[in-house]
């Protein structure tokens, strides 16, 4: 048995002794004799770091890695450079906690107001928070930071990501607000139909770009609508992606969120990634979580602080807008390192190739009869129709090695490339698919 | 501690004086000292409507937030906007720094400079 | 120090990625940003120094004690960052077909099979990312419950003790509810009075600690939970404080009908300087149906009865591969060894200060305890910060200051059952020598820390104008 405890016998009658009590069961006296355990629970018996070691192994090993990733929807496989992590596999970083004692977390604190600004700058907005927990809950966050006594409906594109449009959906039952969502048309928010639906009770307007099939939304015209109406206008932005598309800032938005799992995070399953959360000096003192300001000490040098704290749950309790207090520093610390490392010519590389290959791959697969589903701009993701199913389709990439995209419903597939993918991995899997 | 004779007073350490028909309200010197150095006052919105005793704005210090009450039953006629960029004004000149104006009806059992004076000696202790 | 920003050079950088083997398509430029993001364009040796300069600056639990209260600031095992690095974990879609990730749903059951043994629990879920999103979630499963029993309109107040975590409150308000705050007795326990006269029709349940925040364990609790049920509300456990109690006492047995945990303090996951952490979401039986499902809305129906999803596809996965790790190294035997000796250690910490501090509550306490400086701040201006600060001096994490807010001047410190007599006793004498110091020289003391990176900074101005990013003008 591993406990991690580093006491023997001797020292604990020592210590018990110094206490001025018996037993160990005297420290826990004000716990009632009904309720005290006097039985281990039923876990089995400790192990050795090497039998646990083997047994995580072999769960490990009865999962399926693919060679090839054609699936993205909302988690996406891209190269990450080997210092992410070396980096945030540092022991300090790795252990340490919020950095409440400012003095002796610098280089903490540091790292977050550095990706603070690398989140600025991707979006093109004025102020980001230390994160949140991931791009669904961020939404969440940013549709309750819209709301206030006169305003409190908020209107989604259906065409957010699936997890996006049901957290959203939680939070709003929770809190008792109205969520409407906005349809589609030709596999873009119809905004005819926003429209019709923004009114002087809607407090906000969420749009993902790119949307849930990839598609560039029309996002100014989206936000226009929104601001005639006075409502605030959310972007839900892929993080690569928003690298070489117009910036939400320039499209209107009020606030930015995203998955921020592309930079830097494998797929591992769906966690831990990153929500990241920006906006503008308006709406700064109702953005939830963390935020990390720079200041001077008492000598004059620059120095980093968690500020405008008044703002959360541990000072203003019941009327905080947000119960958030952990947010993902590690995961937002490999998304600093992935961005200080690839720079601004490598994160757009990395777009720019994922892209083209995605663009590729619908122009090969159209040629086996595999026609796009909707016309227009697409980014890395496209749906098309599977002649032969959804299913069989699927089935014969999964003999290949190959994941491939996301069975919508029986016949259409939802497409995703990335710069992982070699021309000749993609034409291997058309080559399989023109089998089926 | 600062009290000027011609105000009245709040139990919540709130200050008003009448002027041109309106009640100009802002927080007393006891106030700001005990808060500490403030960061950021929540103003109301102009045409908001409370009743005496209500919270219609909120100071932040570094680590707590306020409500500050009115003794107003009315409606915010003007706001010192001049508090979003200079919040330290409220720690520097208590009187001068006010928070807003009302219009409406003035709470009855208002404390005069001397009976302020003597309840924070009470609170104090 | 400098930013990374400032270490950036025009066109500085490394080639991660090959040339691309496919034409570029060309975008309409309407579609296209203006200008390239403004992320620095420096070599990999730079960003290399940059981070190692960073962890100098910083300080986590290999770096020394840090008895940091409500924190559970435990040893984190190697072997669980080696586990949660094993590529059948970190290279798997969360869109993947259930028949092709076995060791993962393997990996969530057995996790939610023994932190249901542990609490007394008998549904689980370990989507929710975070303690205070396990709180969110467990209290959305008691609103939900209401609800469908046709109740959710009248159970509107959720009842919180004042001794609580800020989140707790901000937890209800989330919900829609309203929060009824009731007051503590001096050792931080409910008021069995106060809460006698808050209950009643409108009661949708009540968030505790147990051991509370104050470090003691409620001898009442089952009494407190019977109060409850009778008047037809629900009650939640915070499990923040389970450390001193897991394998020794089940909130399932103390009358909980739901509870989060925090993979991140109990179970020994890394903190990593705020998160990600977990927050497993347990519950009785017959509030099972409500969980969150564990697939992703993009690829599952969820059921009706549902509360949804709290966050997107299956929650922080490596987290509770560290965590289910963490468990099968302990075991059986483990699990209440390891409370057990954390609150021996707290006891033995406590015991070695009490005749230099002063304790919130004399006797005994569970894994942490409070100390009050509010005498000396009468008497000679020494604060709890202050004592916190010279503490960093010595080479320490301070204890958790300010907190519970029913203490004033508070210091609250949990050793965790992961020190040695040894690390205890020096702790202690530095406690000691920090007191005595400060208590000698005031005016110093307000100076310290005076080995940091960095002096006490400006917190007021850092509020008052806040400076939130880095930006080209101002260098």
């Amino acid at each position: 048995m591993a406990t991690y405890l580093s006491l023997s016998e001797e020292d604990r009658r020592r210590m018990l002794d110094t206490i001025g009590i018996a037993s160990e069961r005297d420290l826990y006296r004000d716990v009632p004799e009904d309720l005290y355990l006097n039985e281990a629970p039923n876990l089995p018996s400790g192990k050795s770091e090497m039998e646990v070691l083997k047994q995580m192994k072999g769960f490990a090993a009865k999962n399926r890695v693919f060679s090839t990733v054609l699936r993205g929807a909302g988690a996406y496989r891209h190269y990450i450079p080997q210092i992410v992590s070396e980096v945030i596999g540092k022991e300090t970083f790795l252990t340490a906690y919020t950095p409440y004692q400012a003095e002796i977390s610098q280089g903490i604190l540091q790292s977050i107001f550095e990706y603070q600004t690398m989140i600025c700058e991707l979006t093109g907005m004025t102020v980001a928070n230390a994160s949140v927990y991931d791009g669904a809950t961020a939404a969440a966050e940013a549709a309750a930071m819209c709301r206030d006594r006169k305003r409190s409906k908020v209107l989604v594109s259906e065409l957010a990501h699936p997890d996006v449009l049901a957290v959203m959906k939680t939070y709003a039952w929770a809190a008792g607000c109205e969520l409407v969502l906005v349809p589609a048309k030709d596999g873009k928010t119809d905004a005819e139909a926003l429209k019709e639906l923004v009114d002087e009770k809607t407090a906000g307007v969420l749009v993902q770009q790119p949307n849930f099939y990839g598609m560039i939304e029309d996002a100014e015209v989206l936000g226009e609508i929104a601001h005639e109406a006075g409502a605030k206008y959310i972007m839900s932005v892929n993080p690569i992606a928003a690298a070489v598309l117009k910036t939400p800032a320039d499209c209107g938005a009020d606030i930015v969120v995203g998955e921020g799992q592309p930079l830097g995070m494998p797929l591992s399953w769906g966690g831990p990634y990153l929500g990241f959360m920006a906006t503008g000096k308006d709406l700064m003192r109702k953005l939830p979580g963390r935020i990390v300001g720079e200041t001077v000490d008492s000598e004059g040098r620059r120095a980093f602080v968690l500020t405008l704290q008044a703002r959360e749950q541990h000072i203003k309790r019941e009327k905080a807008g947000s119960n958030i207090c952990s947010n993902e520093a590690l995961c937002a610390m490999a998304a600093a390192v992935y961005c200080a490392a690839m720079g601004p010519q490598g994160i757009q590389n990395a777009a720019n190739s994922s892209a083209a290959k995605a663009h590729y791959l619908a122009e090969k697969l159209e040629e086996i009869g595999y026609k796009k589903a909707y016309t227009g701009e697409f980014f890395h993701e496209f749906v098309t129709e599977a002649p032969k199913g959804a299913k069989a389709a699927l089935e014969a990439l999964k003999k290949a090695d190959i994941l491939g995209g996301l069975a919508l419903d029986e016949n259409h597939i939802l497409w995703c490339a990335t710069e992982m993918v070699s021309k000749e991995e993609l034409d291997g899997a058309v080559a399989v698919l023109k089998e089926v | 501690m600062n009290t000027p004779r011609e105000l009245k007073y709040a139990k919540t350490h709130e200050w008003v004086k009448e002027e041109d028909g309106l009640y100009v309200i802002g927080i007393t010197d006891y106030a700001q000292d005990a808060l500490g150095s403030l960061v950021f006052v929540n103003l109301p919105e102009l045409d908001d409507e409370f009743e005496a005793g209500d919270a219609f704005c909120d100071v932040e210090s570094v680590k707590a937030v306020s409500d500050v009450m009115t003794p107003i039953t009315g409606r915010v006629v003007e706001v010192n906007e001049a508090l979003l960029d200079a919040p330290e004004l409220l720690n520097e000149d208590p009187y001068g720094a006010w928070i807003a104006k009302f219009e409406g009806e003035i709470e009855e059992d208002l404390l005069d400079a001397e009976e302020y004076e003597e309840f924070c000696e009470n609170e104090a202790e | 120090m400098e930013l990374i920003f400032e270490k950036s050079r025009p066109g500085r950088s490394h080639a991660y990625l090959p040339a691309c083997d496919v034409p570029a398509y060309p975008f309409a430029k309407e579609v296209l940003r203006e200008e390239a993001p403004g992320l620095p364009e420096v070599s990999e040796n730079d960003v290399a120094r940059h981070y190692s300069a960073l962890e100098r600056r910083a300080f986590g639990v290999n770096n020394g004690f840090y008895p940091l209260g409500s924190c559970t600031m435990k040893y984190n095992p190697k072997v669980n960052e080696v586990t949660a690095a094993l590529e059948g974990f970190t290279d798997v879609h969360p869109l993947q077909d259930p028949e092709t990730v076995p060791g993962s749903l393997e990996v969530l059951n057995l996790t939610k099979q023994y932190l249901c043994e542990i609490t007394g629990m008998e549904g689980m879920t370990l989507q929710p990312a975070a303690g205070a999103h396990g709180e969110l979630t467990g209290m959305m499963l008691i609103k939900r419950y209401h609800e469908l029993r046709g109740e959710g309109d009248k159970r509107v107040k959720v009842i919180v003790p004042d001794s609580s975590h800020g989140t707790n409150p901000a937890t209800g308000t989330m919900n829609g509810l309203q929060v009824v705050s009731i007051p503590s007795t001096a050792d931080g326990c409910v008021d069995l009075d106060a809460l006698r006269a808050a209950v009643g029709e409108d009661t949708a349940g009540l968030m505790l600690t147990n051991p509370n925040t104050l470090g003691i364990f409620d001898k009442n609790i089952t009494e407190i939970t019977k109060i409850i049920h009778e008047a037809g509300g629900l009650c939640y456990y915070d499990g923040a404080n389970l450390n001193a109690v897991m394998g020794v006492v089940r909130p399932g047995d103390m009358g909980f009908d739901c509870i989060h945990l925090n993979l991140h303090k109990t179970f020994s996951t890394p903190h990593g300087g705020g998160g990600p952490g977990a927050g497993a979401v347990g519950c009785k039986a017959f509030l099972a149906n409500y969980l969150p499902v564990d697939g992703s809305s993009a690829i599952c129906e969820i059921p009706a009865e549902s509360i949804g999803k709290v966050r997107s596809f299956q929650g922080n996965f490596l987290v509770v591969v560290r965590a289910l790790t963490y468990l099968l190294s302990l075991g059986k035997e483990g699990v209440p060894a390891s409370a057990k000796t954390a609150v021996l250690n707290a006891n033995y910490l406590k015991a070695l200060l009490a005749d230099t501090y002063e304790m919130a509550n004399p006797g005994l306490c569970m894994h942490e305890f409070v100390m009050t400086m509010e005498k000396e701040h009468k008497e000679c201006g020494v604060s709890a910060l202050d004592i916190a600060k010279g503490l960093l001096d010595e080479g320490m994490h301070a204890p958790t200051i300010y907190f519970p807010l029913i203490v004033h001047e508070a210091l609250m410190a949990e050793p965790t059952e992961t020190e040695s007599p040894e690390t205890i006793e020096a702790a202690a004498e530095i406690f000691k020598k920090v007191y005595h110091a400060a208590i000698e020289d005031p005016e110093a003391a307000h100076h310290w820390p005076a080995k940091a990176a960095i002096s006490r900074p400006d917190e007021v101005l850092a509020a008052r104008k806040p400076k939130l990013r880095w930006a080209k003008e101002e260098a």
